[in-house]
């Protein structure tokens, strides 16, 4: 019946496949490749001006006394007669710098780009179930760019109360210029950054579903498919959440509501609002907030599990386990938003619950490390630019999971939060890890989007000046932290007990333009690869997973024929007794015997039924299409 | 002229690299090397893991030693010797499984580069590996939680009676501070009565607020718990005394308290220190706009009885400003006329 359905969409398809013209090729484009392309290119548009903007702002806080003149031409008067920063800048580019950092880069950058890319491919579906929703998803993204990038540009500057935005900071414009049109459009960019991942997430979960193909069952899914699955999930049930915090905020914002706004006298005058509650802001942006870093952090975990099996050439160690640990990280990341509020005013006994359920989401985080561990373990490791940035993934989510420890305790985090500290757990886990989640896919996926490789000592460079630079930027801060620096401050001189350390300041923020520096290695790699790299073999990787068995340059539809069906997991790798260290997914059990385990012996029979029928209706097509 | 000769090097340096990249790359084509694993570059890589691994470790434990005194700063409270007991636990717990994990990923990255010769084992999975792995961890992590949870406990209990009580309210860009008075209760206020002479909205036909009286530094005594009170008059502040490891937020509408013992006098900390300018200190850490970096309070730590004889040298809102109570009906008024006679 699937089968049936699938093929006579393809004969559809074959008829209108000629008449793609440039603008439903390139732009307009409902095919699901060429969107991931879309959102990874927009993705790396927007890395480079946020590491841009962080870079500006390690200026101030590296060298304090420089004279950033050189900067007028770009911030014009945000750089004042002596050459000096202005302080509400400051805030407005930490701000920006969050914001597109983790909704732009890390959501849409990798969310969009590889659930895009990878799930029609990896599960055997010709496109995603609604190739207009995911364009509409694309494009309201580009709008949420436009209108967050034009925000850059305003007189009185973009938002500038933290990529949290809390009220009644980001309420007032009487508190800082940033509140006013610059956090209005702030609004505006995340409503529709909100459509888009709804979009996107409907689509990526309808077709995980509904269009995997034969023999592709849940148990079989690459571990990709089951992050971005989830991710999916989690992006659907808690961004809705966001959408109602931030329209609560446009009300009091605009129309005289008082939802988060009470006694407050600013600007000479008291404000008539009276019973909103700041705190409730908190919960309800948290209640996405805490969501959000897993929203960026599984898809890359995903990731490197497939590049890790696939270069130790070992199946993933405990399958199973990755995926329950993966769902109930799911399941509890909806139950620990508030451990980011202890010391909010909230109640004493709300934070003790949260205590106890935070550190329970530890355990799944440990869990999985332990699997990638034992993974590597006795395996047969190809150090390709993909799997180096993969293992250190691994590296940057230990170091940062552990502080998750520190700051989960609610006892210990009075003294950290809004430190350093915090900035270098957050980080480590959810920046660096997922920042290199991303860059692993590309290196790993580059020969299937483009159909050439990527340069691999280029890429060995690359990834060594990332990982040492990543950690010597953000492992001195935890020193920072522990001395009780406050994050979002423009100078620390102010005060005795943090006026120390510019020594160890400045070498941060060397380190960050070195880091920042070294990415555009992998800029020119990417964009030179794309037209002059070698030209990549079908399966340059000798991966399981069905995107290897397309064409090199796979039409809009994937497979020029039938889709494969699947006969087996994606992890069999050096699996005994076969000649080959790899045996792809579509490759029967029954063409395998030298190496099944018992169990599969067993499915052997199921598999040969299965072969049958579907010749039969391979023949069936045939003398359709021939009449 | 520099310019220009800067602008031509970097080009130069450009195409010099631009060719031996160039080089590189067809020479790897001519060897065919791109279709062999076990590469040079491959080992290079394999090495490099391990040399990551040792220099990083000598680096963090060179820099995590010599710098001890730096970063850990000094504790003047009673919950904070707690805390840091729990911190520095729980960085004993964490550490050693940061460097164990991180010994065995780098360790196996080079311990197993790809050969040739060896093929990879199958092993997916082992149920009884994952328990452990699972119960583990959660053991560890409910011990910790739980001592966490007992000092979060009492932390967060409610002040004892006898607290000494200070106001704290933040505003951009500052700290304001008031005492009670000799009845140790606050006035009562209204952020509707905020104007130029009465900056924290103290409501003065309130008989409590007679004797409040606002104090340019945080004074407290030694040993003896305090309540701070606090509150925000703008947009959100968080009151934070680093030393005293205190931290709350300030927030409009909602007001919030956190109470503590100190337990060093600013001149003992001196004396610990070596330092004759040490104070201790508030700072904000809620964003909170422009001045976010400069919110800054001194906290003076005294021993009990000079906080006794410094609170009845203060002066009260009212006797420095009888304005202030001009517009009370006059029952109030004349209660609040003898109050300032008799501090007289
Ligand atoms: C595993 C992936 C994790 C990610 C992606 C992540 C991400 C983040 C982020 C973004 C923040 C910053 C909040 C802010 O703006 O202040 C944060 C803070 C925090 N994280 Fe994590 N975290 C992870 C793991 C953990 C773990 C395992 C724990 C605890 C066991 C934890 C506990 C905390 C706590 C308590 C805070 C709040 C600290 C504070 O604001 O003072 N996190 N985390
Ligand atoms: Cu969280
Ligand atoms: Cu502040």
């Amino acid at each position: 019946m699937a089968v049936a359905n699938v093929s006579s969409h393809d004969v559809e398809h074959h008829e209108h496949e000629h008449h793609d013209s440039f603008i439903t090729k390139y732009i307009f484009s409902t095919d699901h490749k060429m969107i991931g392309k879309q959102f990874l290119v927009t993705g790396i548009f927007w890395a480079l001006i946020g590491g841009f903007l962080s870079i500006v702002f390690r200026l101030q806080l590296g060298f304090p006394d420089m004279n950033l003149e050189f900067l007028r031409p770009i911030f014009g008067g945000w750089i004042d007669e002596t050459g000096k920063l202005d302080p509400n800048f400051y805030l407005a580019l930490v701000t920006m710098h969050g914001t597109i950092m983790v909704f732009f880069v890390l959501t849409a950058g990798l969310s969009g780009t590889f659930s895009n890319f990878l799930i029609p491919l990896q599960i055997g579906a010709r496109d995603m179930a609604s190739g207009f929703m995911n364009m509409l998803s694309y494009w309201f993204f580009f709008l949420s760019s436009v209108i967050m990038f034009t925000s850059l540009f305003l007189e009185k500057g973009p938002a500038g109360g933290g990529w949290v935005v809390y009220p009644p900071l980001s309420a007032l414009e009487q508190a800082i210029p940033g509140s006013g049109l610059g956090m209005t459009l702030w609004l505006i960019a995340m409503t529709c950054f909100i459509a888009s991942s709804l979009l996107g997430g409907i689509n990526y979960i309808t077709t995980v579903i509904n269009l995997r193909t034969k023999g592709m069952s849940f148990a079989r899914l690459p571990l990709t498919i089951w992050s971005f699955f989830l991710t999916a999930i989690i992006g659907l049930l808690s961004f809705p959440v966001l959408f109602s915090a931030a329209l609560l905020l446009v009300f009091d914002r605009s129309f005289g509501t008082s939802f988060y706004l009470s006694d407050i006298y600013i600007g000479g005058e008291a404000l008539p609002n009276t019973g909103g509650s700041a705190v409730l802001y908190q919960h309800l942006f948290w209640f996405l907030g805490h969501p959000e870093v897993y929203i960026v952090l599984l898809p890359a975990l995903g990731i490197t599990s497939e590049i890790i099996a696939t270069n130790s050439r070992k199946p993933i160690f405990g399958y199973k386990a990755m995926v329950i640990s993966m769902l109930g990280i799911t399941i509890l990341s909806f139950v620990v938003w508030a451990h980011h509020m202890f010391v909010s005013g909230m109640n004493p006994f709300l934070g003790s619950i949260f205590m106890f359920l935070t550190l329970i989401i530890a355990v799944p985080s440990a869990v999985k490390v332990f699997n990638y561990l034992t993974t590597l373990w006795r395996g047969n490791l190809r150090f390709t630019p993909a799997m180096l940035f993969s293992i250190g993934l691994v590296s940057v989510f230990i170091s940062g999971g552990l502080t998750g420890i520190f700051l989960g305790n609610s006892a210990i985090d009075i003294q950290l939060h809004d430190t350093y500290f915090v900035v270098a757990h957050f980080h480590l886990v959810m920046g660096s890890a997922s920042f290199f989640g991303l860059v692993a896919g590309v290196y790993h996926w580059f020969p299937k989007m483009f159909g050439r490789m990527m340069d691999e000592k280029l890429g060995h460079i690359h990834f060594w000046i990332t990982f040492v630079g990543i950690y010597m930027v953000f492992f001195p801060m935890h020193y920072i932290g522990i001395a009780g620096f406050p994050r979002r401050y423009y100078t620390w001189t102010e005060f005795s007990f943090s006026d120390m350390y510019t020594d160890l300041n400045m070498f941060v923020s060397a380190a960050a333009i070195i880091t920042f520096a070294g990415q555009m290695i992998i800029v020119f790699n990417f964009f030179y690869s794309m037209f002059f790299g070698r030209k990549a073999s079908l399966n340059p990787w000798k991966s399981n997973t069905l995107e290897w068995t397309t064409p090199l340059h796979p039409q809009h539809g994937n497979w020029p024929g039938e889709i494969p069906t699947v006969y087996r997991w994606p992890y069999d790798y050096s699996k005994p007794g076969s000649k080959e260290d790899f045996i792809p997914q579509t490759v029967p059990l029954s063409a395998t015997p030298e190496s099944n385990l018992p169990h599969e012996e067993k499915l052997v029979n199921l598999e040969k039924e299965i072969i049958a029928e579907e010749g039969q209706i391979l023949v069936a097509n045939e003398s359709k299409e021939e009449s | 002229m520099y310019g220009l000769l800067i602008a031509i090097g970097i080009v130069l340096l450009l195409s010099v690299l631009w060719m031996v990249y160039r080089i590189q790359a067809l020479i790897s084509v001519a060897k065919g090397s791109s279709k062999k694993i076990a590469t040079t570059s491959n080992k290079v890589n394999a090495i490099l893991l391990m040399v990551f691994l040792i220099g990083g470790c000598i680096l963090m434990f060179w820099y995590s030693i010599k710098e001890f005194d730096n970063y850990q700063l000094p504790v003047a409270s009673e919950h904070g010797v707690i805390t840091d007991q729990l911190f520095w636990v729980t960085m004993a717990v964490t550490g050693f499984i940061f460097v164990l994990t991180h010994i065995l990923l780098f360790w196996f990255g080079y311990r197993y580069q790809y050969d040739d010769n060896k093929r990879a084992s199958y092993y997916p999975d082992n149920n009884k590996l994952e328990v452990i792995w699972t119960l583990v961890p959660a053991v560890v992590l409910t011990v910790l939680v739980f001592t966490g949870w007992r000092a979060w406990k009492d932390i967060t209990a409610p002040a004892p009676e006898d607290a000494h009580v200070v106001e704290i309210m933040g505003y951009q860009f500052a700290w304001e501070i008031r005492y009670p008075g000799k009845d140790n209760i606050l006035g009562d206020y209204d952020y509707r009565l905020i104007n130029a002479t009465n900056s924290r909205g103290v409501d003065f036909s309130d008989k409590n607020s007679f004797d409040d009286f606002p104090a340019q530094q945080v004074v407290i005594p030694k040993g003896e718990p305090v309540l701070f009170k606090i509150r925000a008059r703008d947009v959100l502040h968080s009151v934070f005394a680093p030393h005293m490891r205190l931290k709350m937020d300030a927030v409009p509408g909602m007001p919030t308290r956190f109470w503590f013992v100190p337990t060093k006098t600013t001149t003992e900390m001196r004396a610990e220190l070596g330092d004759d300018e040490f104070e201790y200190e508030i700072a904000c850490t809620e964003v909170c706009g422009r001045g976010h970096f400069s919110m800054r309070r001194v906290i003076t730590v005294v021993e009990p009885e000079e906080y006794r004889k410094w609170v009845s040298e203060q002066e009260s809102f009212i006797q420095r400003n009888p304005d202030l109570i001009s517009d009370l009906p006059s029952d109030l008024k004349e209660l609040a006329e003898i109050h300032i006679n008799e501090s007289k």
